[in-house]
């Protein structure tokens, strides 16, 4: 089955929901995709604990009255089918979309690095805790402790907490200087500066990176670097991120250039291939406002409304200096390129090891003989960790895109008859 | 002289010349320029195929040398000897079963013809209505990147390896990418379809071929599954033709093939070729569609006129060997290979006959060729 649209967005988190209600009042045959089960992306996930904002409330409910918006959720594109379209996924089925004009709107994940212990039970990402929340998971009396690096650590530390956690520590990797230098600049972004204040917490520490999970069957305790001291802190859970990561893969597959590992676009949002437009984090990392006012303006532009996507461009111009703040002063310590130690798993999927990393040259010499990369990921955790462990470049993804049903990729052959 | 011997390509056909040579006490120079070859992208099946008697003279040897050599490789090539079961669709392809049984068993291959049912409690995920196979039980699967770079290592200090790109040859030397030249006793191309950017002489065009691999279903199949007409589709020269193929990993992945297709030179998985392959392997395993595909690939295999490779000197340069145009089967005929060469540069007689395999049944000497322009 082929279905058609004018402009197909790919992603309703806020940067996907903006572009969609932006592009509606034109008329346009619009379809959104998302491959959870319910749009609001990273920031706005839903969940039976979930508590949305108004912003998001106000935002689902003007997509669910937009007649001409066509939602479709646990959807997820597999492979790129044809010119100008593509093979989508969902649960009990498969289907090709031809599109006129597309954005993406794929978002970030976030970085995982390896360290000893990493792979133990109770160790999670910093937003992967924020999604077992929201999914229900009760966290009462249990004891937490939260490393990594940027906001999201005091935002996934917010809501733990209402969830029952008790908050051992705040590890920020960053330096006091930095945090302070970030802290003053603030007042030029006052929603931002309350937001910080709300979000203040005694146990945060500047200085202080995690250097092991320890704990034989489940994690047990955190060791941690806190100023150049070495501590342990006993714990029953550990949320971990190194900050967020575009996702570019499905701009890569389309052949739209990517720079400084994002999706490269100019002044309308527009990629390096015409007719196909990025916004939001996928084309670097800024937060939902930013990406709110991005998504817009692709969506204005996508149908050829330049005029009121100009409009925006100032309050654009805004969040993106709170971007490159939040960039400069939560930049990685080198340091974190060295936790991992020779038995360290790097790769999970697979069980491949840093030492058996270390020696290789290249990401594709590395995957040939060690399998790293190789398994139902496809590289999305371990590749990105490598990129920044050794500086290898990972080749553009191909079908199928993310794990497929073979029924599914059948298919292909009705795209290539009619495209 | 830089080296006895200087090798170039680091596939798996390169790699058991260097290994078979240094271990009768050369000094091997292999030369890769790392650009990927069909080692990296093929299915590693070590399978006797009996499309001819040179083919089956060929891949049976090379078997055998697999077999004496298993012990001894590291674990990471993980070898496994899980045997081939040739599929029967119907009573028609049951008796060319019986037919290939009979041409195996000749040349001292083992194997024996299942019925329907014996076919059904042997791989119970197939389609029930099958007639029959034969298994052979010789026949393995090895993870050829990693053979490759076992048997580099099995030559000691013997063997060197450099990462360059030979950008033209004369004889006995090589000129590389700065324009400088190593030279030695002899030179062995085995750099695959890219043998034809230095002799353009060769008959080698390349054959394309896709692959898909799932994730992890342990026990789903146990032996390498082909159908019996993969050997009409193999050797087919022009178009693009699919067999049903899929291999068991070790890693309780299913590993699928085989398209194959002429005419096509870019790298690319093409959703129709794909979807087709796709299509035959579920006529064969039914319950396959619902299982999740998680990489596709392609590779290119160096297909000759003849489907045989081209062993031995090359009749218009003096000190310049060929080991390539091994189409879909190089894996398999890596071993035999080498030792045909070895046997032939080093004046000895040959285990089986070389005569098939000689690049003058395409290349004539120097004198013939003026002879007829
Ligand atoms: C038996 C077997 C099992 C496999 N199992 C899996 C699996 O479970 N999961 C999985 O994801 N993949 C698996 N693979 C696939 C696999 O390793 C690669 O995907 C395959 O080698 C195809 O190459 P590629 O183009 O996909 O490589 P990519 O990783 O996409 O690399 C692309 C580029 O690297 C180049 N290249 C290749 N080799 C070299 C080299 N030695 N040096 C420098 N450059 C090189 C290629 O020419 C190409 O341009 C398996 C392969 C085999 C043979
Ligand atoms: C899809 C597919 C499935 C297959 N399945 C099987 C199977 O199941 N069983 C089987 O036996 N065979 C199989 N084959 C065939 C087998 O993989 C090949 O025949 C075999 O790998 C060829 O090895 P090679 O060493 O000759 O060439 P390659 O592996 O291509 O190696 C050539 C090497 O030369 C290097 N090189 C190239 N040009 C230069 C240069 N100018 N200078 C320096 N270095 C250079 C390259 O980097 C490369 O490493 C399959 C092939 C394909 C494509």
């Amino acid at each position: 089955m082929t279905r058609d649209f004018d402009l197909l967005i790919i992603g309703a988190g806020p940067a996907g929901m903006a572009a969609a209600l932006a592009a509606a009042p034109s008329g346009a045959r619009i379809a959104i995709i998302d491959d959870n089960p319910a749009p609001g992306g990273q920031i706005w996930r839903d969940g039976v604990q979930a508590q949305l904002p108004a912003a998001a409330q106000r935002y689902r409910a003007a997509l669910a009255a937009a007649s001409n918006v066509q939602l479709f959720a646990a959807t997820r594109v597999v492979a790129i089918a044809g010119p100008q379209q593509l093979l989508l996924e969902d649960d009990n089925s498969a289907w090709n979309v031809r599109y006129s004009t597309l954005i993406l709107c794929t978002g970030a994940r976030e970085l995982l690095l390896p360290f000893p212990g990493w792979t133990l039970p109770g160790v999670t990402g910093a937003g992967g805790l924020q999604a077992l929340v929201k999914g229900g998971v009760p966290l009462t009396g249990e004891r937490l402790v939260i490393a990594g690096s940027g906001p999201l650590l005091l935002a996934s530390a917010a809501s733990a907490r209402k969830a029952g956690a008790q908050i051992q520590r705040i590890a920020e990797q960053a330096s006091l200087a930095a945090l302070s230098a970030f802290t003053l600049q603030l007042a030029r972004w006052p929603g931002k500066l309350l937001q910080a204040t709300q979000l203040l917490d005694s146990h945060y520490r500047s200085d202080s990176f995690v250097v092991a999970a320890l704990g034989s069957e489940k994690l047990e305790a955190v060791r941690l670097s806190q100023s150049g001291k070495i501590i342990e802190i006993p714990c029953e859970r550990l949320a971990c991120g190194f900050g967020l990561i575009a996702n570019t893969q499905l701009g890569q597959a389309l052949g739209c250039r990517v720079a400084d590992q994002a999706i490269a676009v100019d002044d309308w949002q527009a990629c390096s291939r015409t007719d196909h437009y990025a916004a939001g984090e996928c084309t670097g990392f800024g937060g939902s406002e930013l990406a709110l006012v991005e998504g817009a303006i692709a969506g204005h532009a996508a149908v050829g409304e330049q005029h009121q996507a100009r409009a925006l461009w100032p309050q654009r111009a805004r969040w993106q200096a709170f971007a490159r703040q939040l960039n400069r002063r939560f930049a990685l310590n080198p340091q974190l390129k060295q936790l991992a130690e020779a038995d360290t798993l790097v790769c999970r999927c697979e069980d491949v090891p840093y030492s058996a990393l270390a020696e290789r040259s290249s990401w594709v010499d590395a995957k040939l003989h060690s399998r790293c990369g190789m398994g139902p990921c496809q590289g999305r955790i371990c590749g990105a960790a490598c990129e920044y462990l050794f500086d290898w470049q990972t080749p553009t993804p191909r079908v199928p895109l993310t794990p497929t049903r073979i029924d599914s990729l059948l298919q292909l052959a009705e795209a290539q008859v009619h495209g | 002289m830089n080296a006895d011997v200087i090798v170039i390509g680091a596939g798996i056909v390169g790699s058991a010349c260097a290994k078979t040579l240094a271990q009768r006490g050369m000094n091997v120079l292999v030369l890769d320029s790392q650009r990927g070859g069909a080692t990296a992208a093929g299915m590693g099946h070590l399978v006797a195929m009996d499309d001819n008697p040179a083919e089956l003279a060929l891949s049976r040897y090379s078997i055998e040398l697999w077999q004496q050599w298993a012990p001894q490789l590291a674990a990471d090539c993980a070898y496994r000897n899980c045997g081939t079961l040739w599929l029967a669709a119907n009573q028609e392809e049951l008796q060319a079963a019986e037919h290939k049984g009979e041409t195996l068993r000749a040349q001292g291959v083992t194997c024996q013809l299942l019925d329907a049912e014996g076919l059904r409690q042997t791989e119970p995920m197939l389609r029930r209505d099958l007639s029959g196979a034969l298994k052979v039980n010789g026949d393995s699967i090895v993870y050829a990147p990693n053979a490759a770079c076992w048997m580099l290592t099995q030559g000691g200090t013997r063997i060197r390896q450099r990462c360059e790109q030979v950008s033209a040859v004369e004889g006995n030397r090589v000129r590389l990418a700065d324009g400088s030249w190593l030279q030695a006793k002899l030179v062995i191309m085995a750099n695959g379809i890219h043998a034809s950017e230095l002799c353009p002489e060769l008959p080698i065009r390349p054959k394309k071929g896709h692959i898909l691999i799932t994730d992890r279903y342990p026990g789903r199949i146990q032996h390498q599954l082909v159908e019996l007409g993969y050997a009409a589709s193999a050797h087919v020269t022009s178009g693009t033709t699919v067999a049903f193929n899929a291999q068991p990993r070790p890693t309780g992945q299913i590993l699928l093939g085989s398209s194959r297709q002429f005419d096509s030179l870019s790298p690319e998985v093409e959703g129709a070729v794909l979807a087709r392959m796709l299509q035959r392997a579920l006529d064969y395993l039914p319950e396959l569609g619902q299982l999740n595909a998680i990489r596709s690939w392609t590779g290119f295999r160096a297909a000759t006129p003849d489907g045989l490779p081209l062993i031995g000197a090359h009749p218009q340069q003096p000190g310049l060997w060929l080991a390539v145009g091994h189409e879909g089967l190089g894996v398999t005929t890596a071993p035999g290979t080498a030792q045909l060469l070895a046997e032939q540069l080093l004046g000895e007689p040959s285990a089986i006959d070389p005569a098939p395999y000689r690049p003058e049944r395409f290349l004539h000497t120097h004198e013939l060729k003026e002879q007829h322009r």
